[in-house]
C-alpha cells in the first residue's frame, strides 16, 4: 500500500477544507481499505468522516430518512424499516456478511466500487481504474458482468443490493459540499459508463453523501428483494429483483420493479411496470411484462444466461408478492 | 501515529503505527495478540473477526486510525482466566478444529450469535457464520459445536435461575 496521511474531520467544513483531487473519505472502510491494499485506489490522504454525525433512522409524513453513516446492520434490523420497506431490509440482509454489515455504512454502500476482477487486479488493463487502458472484460471473463447499460468502454455491474431496492422506491440522496446542499434522485445520481467509466456518479469534488430519503409509499409494505447467486449466502448477485406491488382483487394498481447484478447501474424496469398496471396478475401477464421490460438486454459471451434467469426471477418475485 | 484503545478490557497504546496498518496487524504485530488470524486480508474469510465496540467486524479491513478511543475484544478476551468460554469448550469437544486457522474468527462470531440469539435454528447458525470460511472441516462439526455451546449455555442459565 502506498503511504498516505490519515486525518479525522471534525465538521463537514473541515472535511471540505481538507479535500484535494487526491483525498478520499473513509466511512466503514470495507471498500476503501480493501482497494487501497490492492493498490487500486491510492489517495495521498484519507479523511475519516465518522465523527460527522450523519446518523439517524427516522420515519415521518414524508417518508424514511437514513443518515449516511448509519451501519448496514442497524438499518437492516430496524423494525420500522422492516415493517414499512421490507425490500430495503431484505436487500441489506442479503448483502455481504454479518461482520461487514456491522462495519459498513449506507453512504459507503451506495458508493462501493464494482467487483469486476480486472478492476481489482492492477496487473491488467481497465478503463475504470486507468482511463484509456482498455477493457479486457469485453471478451474475457465476463460471467458476472452487465447486460444493460454497457458500452464499448466498460461492462461492469454496479454491485450494491441496497441501491437496487432504493431505486425501485424512487429514493433520493442528500448531498453536502463546499458549494452547499442539494438532493438528487438516486437513479440519476449514477452515471452510465459511456466512454468515461471512471466517472461513476454525480458527486462533485469534496461532496459528501449525508443521507438517503425514501418517499412514503404505502404499498411498499408489500415489497421484497430476491437475490440469486452462486451460493445461498455471502455472495454478490448474479441477478436480483426488488419489487413492490399494489394489488387489489387480483388487479395490479401500481408496481415498482428494479433489478441488480445485470446493470452498469441499478436498473429500473419502467416498461415492465407500465405493462403491468391495470392488468390482472397472472403468470402470463407477469411474464409478458417482464419480457417487454427486458427486451434490450445485451448479453456477453459468458453471461448469456442472465436475461432468462432475470426474467424467471422477476416473475417469481411478482407472483410471490401478489399471492 | 499513536493510537490508544481498550483491548480486552485493558487500556492499550500502540506507538509508531503506520497509517496503512490494519487493526488486525496492530493486534498481531504490536499488541502481541496473534489469536486473530490473517488469511485473505480482504474481508472474505472472517478469520480476523474481533469485537469492535461490541459488534464483530473483520479487523483486516479496519484502518488503524479507525480504532482510536474504541473498544476491542479479541478471541484472547473470551476465556475467563484459565476457564474457557462455553463456546471455546464446545469447539474443542465437538472436534470442530482441524488446522485451526478459521477457529478464532468462528469463536468470536459464534459468541456474538449466542449473546443475541440463545437458541438459534440451524438456518440462523448458517446465516450468522456465512462470513466465516473454513477449508478443512466441511462445517458439520462446527454446526455441532455451536449447537453444543447453545445447549451448555441454556443449562448453565437454568442452574443460575
Ligand atoms: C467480502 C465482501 C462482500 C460483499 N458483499 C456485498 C454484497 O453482497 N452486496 C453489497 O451490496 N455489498 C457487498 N459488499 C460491499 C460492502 O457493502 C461495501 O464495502 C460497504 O457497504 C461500503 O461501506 P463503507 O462504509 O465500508 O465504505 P468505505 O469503504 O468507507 O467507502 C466506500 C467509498 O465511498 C466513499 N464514501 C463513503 N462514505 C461517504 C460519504 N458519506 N460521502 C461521500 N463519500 C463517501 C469513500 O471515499 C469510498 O470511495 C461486500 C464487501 C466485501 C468486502
Ligand atoms: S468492465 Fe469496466 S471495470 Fe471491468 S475491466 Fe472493463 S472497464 Fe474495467
Ligand atoms: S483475514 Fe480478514 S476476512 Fe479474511
Ligand atoms: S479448521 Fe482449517 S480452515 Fe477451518
Amino acid at each position: 500500500m502506498r503511504a498516505f496521511e490519515y486525518a479525522a474531520a471534525r465538521t463537514p467544513a473541515d472535511a471540505f477544507a481538507r479535500t484535494t483531487p487526491r483525498t478520499a473519505y473513509l466511512a466503514g472502510g470495507t471498500t476503501l481499505v480493501d482497494l487501497m491494499k490492492l493498490g487500486v485506489v491510492e489517495p495521498d490522504a484519507v479523511i475519516d468522516i465518522n465523527g460527522l454525525g450523519l446518523r439517524g433512522i427516522r420515519l415521518d409524513r414524508d417518508g424514511l430518512r437514513v443518515g449516511a453513516l448509519e451501519r448496514m446492520s442497524d438499518v437492516a434490523e430496524h423494525p420500522v424499516v422492516a415493517a414499512e420497506f421490507p425490500v430495503v431490509a431484505q436487500a441489506l440482509q442479503a448483502s455481504a456478511s454479518p461482520q461487514i454489515r456491522n462495519m459498513a455504512s449506507i453512504g459507503g454502500n451506495l458508493l462501493q466500487r464494482t467487483r469486476c476482477g480486472y478492476f481489482r487486479d492492477v496487473a491488467t488493463a481497465c478503463n475504470k481504474r486507468q482511463p484509456g487502458s482498455g477493457c479486457p472484460a469485453q471478451t474475457g471473463a465476463n460471467r458476472g458482468h452487465a447486460v444493460f447499460g454497457t458500452s464499448a468502454s466498460c461492462v461492469a455491474t454496479h454491485a450494491s443490493d441496497l441501491a437496487v431496492a432504493l431505486v425501485a422506491l424512487d429514493a433520493r440522496v442528500e448531498l453536502a459540499g463546499p458549494a452547499g446542499r442539494r438532493e438528487v434522485p438516486l437513479a440519476d445520481f449514477y452515471r452510465l459508463p459511456g466512454d468515461s467509466p471512471q466517472v461513476e456518479n454525480d458527486l462533485r469534488p469534496g461532496e459528501l453523501v449525508t443521507a438517503v430519503a425514501v418517499p412514503r409509499l404505502a404499498f411498499a409494505r408489500r415489497s421484497t428483494y430476491l437475490k440469486v447467486r452462486d451460493r445461498q449466502s455471502y455472495e454478490f448477485a448474479l441477478v436480483s429483483v426488488a419489487a413492490a406491488l399494489d394489488v387489489r382483487n387480483g388487479t395490479v394498481r401500481d408496481v415498482r420493479l428494479a433489478v441488480g447484478g445485470v446493470g452498469t447501474r441499478p436498473w429500473r424496469l419502467p416498461l415492465a411496470e407500465q405493462a403491468l398496471r391495470g392488468k390482472r396478475l397472472t403468470e402470463a401477464t407477469a411474464r409478458q411484462a417482464v419480457e417487454a421490460g427486458t427486451a434490450d438486454a445485451r448479453p456477453l459471451a459468458f453471461n448469456a444466461f442472465k436475461p432468462a434467469l432475470l426474467r424467471r426471477t422477476a416473475v417469481r418475485t411478482l407472483l410471490a408478492l401478489g399471492g | 501515529m499513536r493510537i490508544t484503545f481498550t483491548c480486552n478490557g485493558r487500556l492499550t497504546e500502540a506507538d509508531g503505527v503506520w497509517e496503512g496498518e490494519s487493526l488486525l496487524y496492530v493486534l498481531r504485530e504490536r499488541v502481541g495478540l496473534p489469536g486473530s488470524k490473517n488469511a485473505c486480508e480482504q474481508g472474505e474469510c472472517g478469520s480476523c473477526t474481533v469485537y469492535l465496540d461490541g459488534d464483530p467486524v473483520c479487523s483486516c479491513l479496519v484502518a488503524a486510525g479507525q480504532v482510536q478511543g474504541r473498544e476491542v475484544r479479541t478471541v484472547e478476551g473470551l476465556a475467563d482466566g484459565d476457564e474457557l468460554d462455553p463456546v471455546q469448550q464446545a469447539f474443542v469437544e465437538a472436534g470442530a478444529v482441524q488446522c485451526g486457522f478459521c477457529t478464532p474468527g468462528l469463536l468470536v462470531q459464534t459468541h456474538d450469535l449466542l449473546e443475541r440469539q440463545a437458541q438459534p435454528s440451524d438456518a440462523e447458525i448458517r446465516e450468522a457464520l456465512s462470513g466465516n470460511l473454513c477449508r478443512c472441516t466441511g462445517y458439520e462439526k462446527i454446526m455441532d459445536a455451536v449447537r453444543l455451546a447453545a445447549a451448555r449455555r441454556a443449562e448453565s442459565a437454568e442452574r443460575v435461575n
